[in-house]
């Protein structure tokens, strides 16, 4: 299975998502610069964290539209997985990959820290190796990661059963709405987050609840492809 | 020609740094403030004399990139 990890200039989660997956699922991985014009090769597509274009006019506003983008449009409609974590999810916000967007975190604050997430959907292909309502550790680090939609976008969200991810009640530390850390497309196959699992795979920096998010993935590219699963 | 451009967060879209500048105004003894919002203003400098194509063009720029209009509403204005 092979990963891209998309480089916007700002991005700066890139190589921490790239370490995350050489070492939690040891799968090749590529950097891919924002100019790229061909992501056919790639069976999952991280869009990582950082500060792309200096959040100038909005966070991702910018980005959403690096010729790249049109390539991980076309891997979400054909199937692929799309993972965006953090600007990556505000990037994908913008391009109208996923629905609502985020704001200024009503506390106005940029909040650095270990956050408890509440896994609200497991049968996703980010989550399968978790348990439905499993709360895990996954640090977050933004100043906007307020999560908005309207009401009716978010009946639409627990209808389809995108929310993927929220803080556990009374821990929301930005404003979002519905206590949202993360939602998917309703297809279930792009995926968004504000909380950073690649900064958790080891217990040395303080959790490794954020492994099992990248071997939910291959253990999903696995029974999709019919391949032989090894440990 | 000159657009003027001006992006505000919806109305019913809660607004943190205005509330923080209402709050700073209140504690600065500037009672009266009601509702604060923050918004963006933007100055463009369009190469075309043609008012209605002008409208067009500004109207999709707001749409792609200038506003997300998922949080935010956009107005304009043209002068020369």
């Amino acid at each position: 299975m092979k990963f891209a990890v998309l480089v916007f200039p700002g991005s700066n989660c890139d190589i921490d998502c790239y370490k995350a997956v050489e070492d939690t699922i040891g799968q090749p991985v590529d950097f891919v610069w924002h100019t790229a014009t061909d992501l056919s090769a790639y069976d999952c597509i991280l869009v990582p964290g950082g500060f792309s274009y200096g959040d100038y006019l909005r966070c991702g506003a910018i980005a959403r539209f690096a010729p790249v983008m049109n390539e991980v449009r076309k891997a979400a409609e054909a199937g692929k997985y799309v993972l965006g974590i953090c600007n990556g999810f505000q990037i994908l916000t913008e391009a109208g990959l996923l629905p609502g967007a985020l704001l200024r975190n009503n506390n106005m604050k940029f909040r650095c820290h270990s956050a408890l997430l509440e896994v609200v959907n497991n049968k996703t292909a980010f989550t399968n190796q978790y348990s439905a309502g499993e709360v895990i550790d996954i640090p977050i680090a933004h100043g906007e990661g307020n999560y908005y939609c309207d009401d009716a976008t978010l009946e639409q969200l627990k209808a389809n059963n995108q929310i993927v991810f929220r803080y556990v009640a009374g821990n929301n530390p930005n404003g979002s709405v519905a206590d949202i850390a993360g939602v998917s497309n309703e297809r279930g196959n792009v995926v968004g987050m504000m909380p950073h699992p690649e900064r958790a795979i080891d217990q040395i920096l303080g959790s490794e609840d954020g492994k099992r998010m990248f071997t939910s993935i291959l253990n999903a590219w696995r029974e999709q492809h019919g391949a032989a699963v090894n440990g | 020609m000159k657009a003027t451009v001006y992006v505000t967060i919806k109305q019913n879209v809660l607004d943190p740094q205005g509330s923080a500048v209402q709050g700073a105004l209140h504690s600065m003894g500037f009672a009266e403030v009601g509702k604060v919002r923050i918004g963006k203003y933007l100055e463009l400098e369009l190469d075309t004399t043609d008012r209605s194509e002008a409208e067009t063009r500004i109207t999709a720029m707001c749409e792609k990139l200038l506003a997300n209009t998922v949080i935010e509403d956009y107005r304009f204005e043209l002068e020369g």
